[in-house]
């Protein structure tokens, strides 16, 4: 099949629409064929899913499965993958059908929910293998209406304030970007991303002063900033990462599953795709301000995160510190730093998954998140104590789960680049062992005192069912950490040979001036 | 005489057609004839529109230059003609129901409609005021329309008043340009006044004509009758004020500028790029602590006028062309609007309090759906037209280097995002409230949902707006 990328886009959203537009009714018979609509077009754009991956050629670095349409005043729709996007489409189709397992219980405006998640699943995807400009922005934008109203309607008690900073917080971010790239579009002549990415269109790199202030690095210096503040606010990077807690606190679980897992992912993404490679000259300047900021995220968050008594306040705040690990193996401009990025953010998305899918368990039978209402879990539900237990672990980086190789190739990179930035890095894996252990032993360890708590009820078979691709993805990332190495290497490769060329361009054209 | 009147062709029938009616009208006494009325006259502006639309000719010059029939004029008089012809259709049920279902609306509003069409052809300073004029008397006039009721007078009186403030500035401007070009025509003007050579009495002119266009386009900081005016008009004649005449003020704006003083652009761009900086903003703020949903539409489309005349300070044929593209846009979404506000009501009474709307998605979900969609699309959230929009316009000012004014207006449209937000969150998660009345006429169901379609589907290729209005940019720019 020529066009796989526009089916996986849109078989979702087709699904949507006959769910908007052919099922009626809201009673239960209604409800049910909502999810099951839901679970069969996730479930199928995760099948196609795999057969994209079968036909992807990892060793190729250009833009795979390419298509091409002419869209309005001069843009084009053009989509494929390489072998960084690949593992984001691949990573979204998978948690996708979980993500609606995880909501099977949900009553309250069930079709509209389905619509939503499904929307945004095409969504999620277009941005992943976007190849113009607009249509990126275009996709990335949109994202925000669908996880506005999951917030908005699904939310929580305070999910007026959340979903309204989520939405104001990450479109301020992105309206910058957007006419950074118009500007790119009007003095590069094109929106299309491999053009912007061969090298042929480079943006000046001369400091220059404007207003009395000297801007070293430039027009890229602007564009990067601009850029960056959209991806900073999405990732989030400290200091602009408030937004965060409160949505994930707000949101329902399988908006918190998605937010974590997903839509966070793309920020990062965006780092790879369009700042390191089309700004190379500003990001090697601002690589170690990126890498400090990264470093107090980390720091900064974790020790946040041990004072929380909202179970997934803490998780948000243990992923703002794991998008600091991220971040920073971005900027270290590495092989190594960049491997261990994207490894951790598709093992984060994993891990972020469960213990988000984990508090909703107990969570849909406790109407708590409080972590002050549990104790002695491990005495009613051991097999949850297990799998809690597991993820933890992970999140925490033990060997053995995939959030170690992630942790561990950002600091080697880290290392490489900046002592001192892995020095400090370092500590912060420390603080999440704290905070993530310490949340263990009071959720799950302990006497069982509480009278609440002494009738409830283990995971049942829908829950385990969810979790076990899961508990699947972490182990096998790691102990094989391979598979997804692999399928990067030769994109990062071209990339870090790419930002190379072009430092090595700007610095001979200095030299060459002087 | 008969060839030149021909180019005016469309012109000529509506006014024949108007005063026909008032004729009929008036002689059939009462109110006997305003179904037809109302009806023939949205039909007879729908045949100009067709008119116009089919017209083989390229540019046509009639009276010495005093009017000019272009791709430019055509684009900008079929949009004035839908909205025109559009909002007459869905008054008609506010209107009975108000007891305001007279024959006389729908000849104003064919009237005004006439005088916005002149205004979009005026080669000349002359030519430009009579259809000013036309225009504003007729809307004044129906500002008013609710004799019965003190906040419509006031509308009316307000807006007369400062109304014909506005083209005292204007007739004052127009006399200065005359008294320093020695002519009323606008290539005369343009061939006098060259870059460089700008005297100082004639850059007053050239001021003193963009204040008077400013107040008609209701740009910021001559904005202050429009939420007066807004809310107090009965709701059919604010759903007017709100797209046709905002299109013919826009069309004229450019048709001034580029015709009479293409020549000197780097003179009025500041003007106008000062203009849209404060009509965003304003715009964007004074609208979030508004909870009638007439005046907060008032803000929003100064807001949007703002972001219009973007395009317009870009001073080149792009940016004439985002403009003209933005004008479209806006006449789509607010028609859908309106079609909704016009709807608001409760045990048979208007109901102009957003609050009205708490968890309105609920009693009845495709019309929430549909006017979310239009929102989302008014605050520009891509993927819906409205952001394709502000895209052309946003890529028009970077591309004639107004990078600063593109900036402002992103971080402006960020702070205008709050106020759309709040009413779909009103309508989606607010607190439940009574109900407002169910039924909705079909005329307006399918105003509703057809601009909603279009905000969704027009991202495919934006119905090919964009090329017309790239060939009446060519042809302003010519």
């Amino acid at each position: 099949m020529d066009n796989l990328l526009s089916i996986l886009i849109f078989l979702p959203i087709f699904a949507a629409s006959t769910l908007a537009f052919i099922l009626r009714g809201s009673d239960e018979a209604a409800q049910r064929n909502a999810k099951g609509v839901a679970l069969i077009a996730t479930s199928a754009t995760f099948l196609i899913s795999i057969g994209m991956l079968s036909q992807f050629d990892p060793s190729n670095t250009d833009f795979q499965m390419v298509e091409e349409f002419p869209w309005i005043g001069g843009l084009t729709y053009k989509v494929g993958v390489d072998g960084i996007s690949i593992l984001f489409v691949m990573l979204t189709t998978f948690l996708m059908p979980i993500v609606i397992g995880a909501c099977w219980n949900v009553t309250h405006r069930v079709k509209e929910y389905m619509i939503m998640f499904l929307i945004l699943e095409g969504l999620m995807i277009a941005v992943f293998v976007a190849l113009d400009l607009v249509l990126f922005y275009v996709v990335f934008e949109a994202g925000l209406i669908p996880m506005f109203l999951i917030v908005g309607i699904w939310g929580g008690k305070d999910r007026i304030y959340a979903s309204f900073k989520f939405f104001l917080y990450t479109l301020l971010g992105s309206v910058l970007m957007l006419v950074a790239m118009i500007y790119m579009w009007m003095a590069g002549g094109t929106t299309d991303i491999p053009t912007l990415l061969s090298g042929d269109i480079t943006f000046a790199s001369e400091t220059f002063r404007i207003l009395g202030v000297t801007i070293v690095g430039g027009v890229q210096t602007l564009l990067f900033l601009a850029f960056f503040a959209s991806f900073a606010v999405k990732m989030p990077m400290w200091p602009v990462h408030t937004w965060l807690p409160d949505a994930h606190v707000q949101a329902p679980t399988a908006g918190s599953v998605v937010l974590a897992a997903i839509l966070l992912k793309m920020g990062g993404y965006g780092f790879l795709r369009f700042s390191l490679p089309m700004f190379p000259v500003a990001s090697d300047l601002l690589a170690t301000f990126v890498m400090t900021l990264s470093v107090v995220a980390i720091i900064y968050t974790s020790l946040v995160a041990l004072m929380q008594e909202d179970m997934k306040k803490l998780i948000a705040y243990s992923s703002v510190a794991h998008m600091g690990f991220v971040t920073m193996g971005i900027f270290t401009l590495n092989q190594n730093g960049l491997d261990g990025a994207i490894f951790q953010m598709i093992s984060h998305g994993f891990i972020s998954a469960a213990l988000f899918l984990g508090v909703g368990v107990i969570y849909d039978r406790m109407h708590t998140r409080d972590i002050d209402a549990y104790g002695g879990l491990v005495i009613r539900m051991p097999v949850y104590a297990l799998i809690f237990m597991l993820f933890t672990m992970a999140n925490v980086g033990l060997p053995g789960t995939s959030g170690f190789v992630g942790e561990f190739l950002t600091l080697i990179g880290a290392f490489q680049a900046n002592t001192w930035i892995a020095v400090f890095a370092t500590t912060g894996v420390i603080f999440s062992a704290g905070y993530a252990l310490w949340l263990y032993r009071r959720v799950v360890f302990g006497d069982l005192i509480k009278e609440s708590l002494k009738g409830i009820t283990d995971m049942d078979t829908r829950e385990k069912l969810i979790m076990a691709p899961l508990v699947v993805m972490t182990l096998l990332l790691g102990v094989y950490p391979a598979l997804v190495i692999d399928l990067i290497e030769p994109s990062v490769q071209n990339l870090l040979n790419s930002v190379d060329v072009a430092l090595n361009t700007a610095a001979n054209s200095q030299l060459a001036q002087n | 005489m008969m060839a030149q009147l021909s180019i005016l062709s469309a012109e000529v029938i509506l006014v024949l057609y108007a005063m026909a009616a008032l004729i009929i009208g008036v002689y059939f006494g009462k109110d006997a004839l305003s179904q037809l009325l109302f009806w023939t006259t949205a039909a007879v502006m729908g045949g100009c529109a067709v008119l116009l639309g089919v017209s083989p000719y390229g540019e046509r010059v009639a009276f010495d230059g005093a009017f000019i029939d272009d791709a430019f004029s055509r684009y900008a008089k079929i949009l004035i003609l839908f909205g025109s012809s559009v909002i007459l259709l869905l008054s008609q049920n506010y209107l009975k129901r108000n007891k305001l279902y007279q024959f006389e609306f729908p000849i104003l509003i064919a009237l005004a409609t006439v005088g916005m069409m002149l205004m979009v052809s005026a080669g000349d300073l002359i030519a430009l005021y009579m259809g000013l004029e036309l225009q504003s008397l007729a809307l004044y006039v129906i500002a008013a329309f609710h004799r019965d009721s003190v906040r419509s007078t006031e509308a009316g009186l307000k807006y007369f008043v400062l109304g014909a403030l506005s083209s005292g500035l204007l007739l004052y401007g127009a006399s200065l340009v005359y008294g320093y070009t020695g002519s009323t025509n606008f290539d005369d003007i343009a061939s006098t006044v060259q870059s460089g050579d700008m005297p100082l009495g004639m850059l007053f002119g050239l001021v003193f004509l963009c204040v008077g266009m400013g107040f008609k386009i209701s740009a910021a900081p001559f904005h202050m009758w429009t939420p007066d005016v807004y809310e107090g008009a009965p709701t059919p004649v604010t759903a007017f004020f709100a797209t046709a005449p905002k299109i013919a003020a826009a069309g004229l704006f450019a048709r001034v500028l580029f015709d009479a003083f293409g020549g000197v652009t780097q003179d009025w761009i500041q003007i106008i790029a000062f203009l849209s900086l404060i009509s965003m903003f304003l715009g964007s703020v004074a609208a979030i602590g508004q909870n009638n949903i007439k005046r907060l539409m008032a803000y929003s489309s100064i807001a949007h006028m703002g972001f219009a005349l973007m395009g317009l300070a870009a001073g080149t044929e792009q940016g004439v062309q985002s403009m003209m593209i933005y004008m479209a846009i806006y006449l789509a979404m607010n028609i859908g609007v309106f079609a909704f506000i016009l709807n608001m009501e409760k045990d048979g009474q208007e109901v102009t309090e957003i609050g009205a709307l708490g968890l309105y998605s609920q009693q009845e979900p495709l019309r929430a759906a549909c006017m979310g969609v239009l929102l989302f699309s008014l605050a520009g959230i891509p993927p819906l037209v409205g952001f394709f929009g502000k895209f052309y316009v946003l890529g028009a000012a970077v591309d004639a280097g107004l990078v600063w004014l593109a900036v402002a207006g992103v971080i402006a449209s960020v702070i205008g995002a709050y106020y759309y937000l709040r009413i779909i969150y009103l309508m989606y998660f607010g607190e439940q409230v009574d109900a407002l009345d169910g039924t909705i006429p079909t005329l307006h169901w399918l105003a509703l949902v057809g601009s909603s379609a279009a905000m969704v589907f027009g991202i495919a290729n934006l119905f090919g707006f964009d090329g017309f209005a790239a060939e009446a940019a060519a042809a302003l720019l010519r």
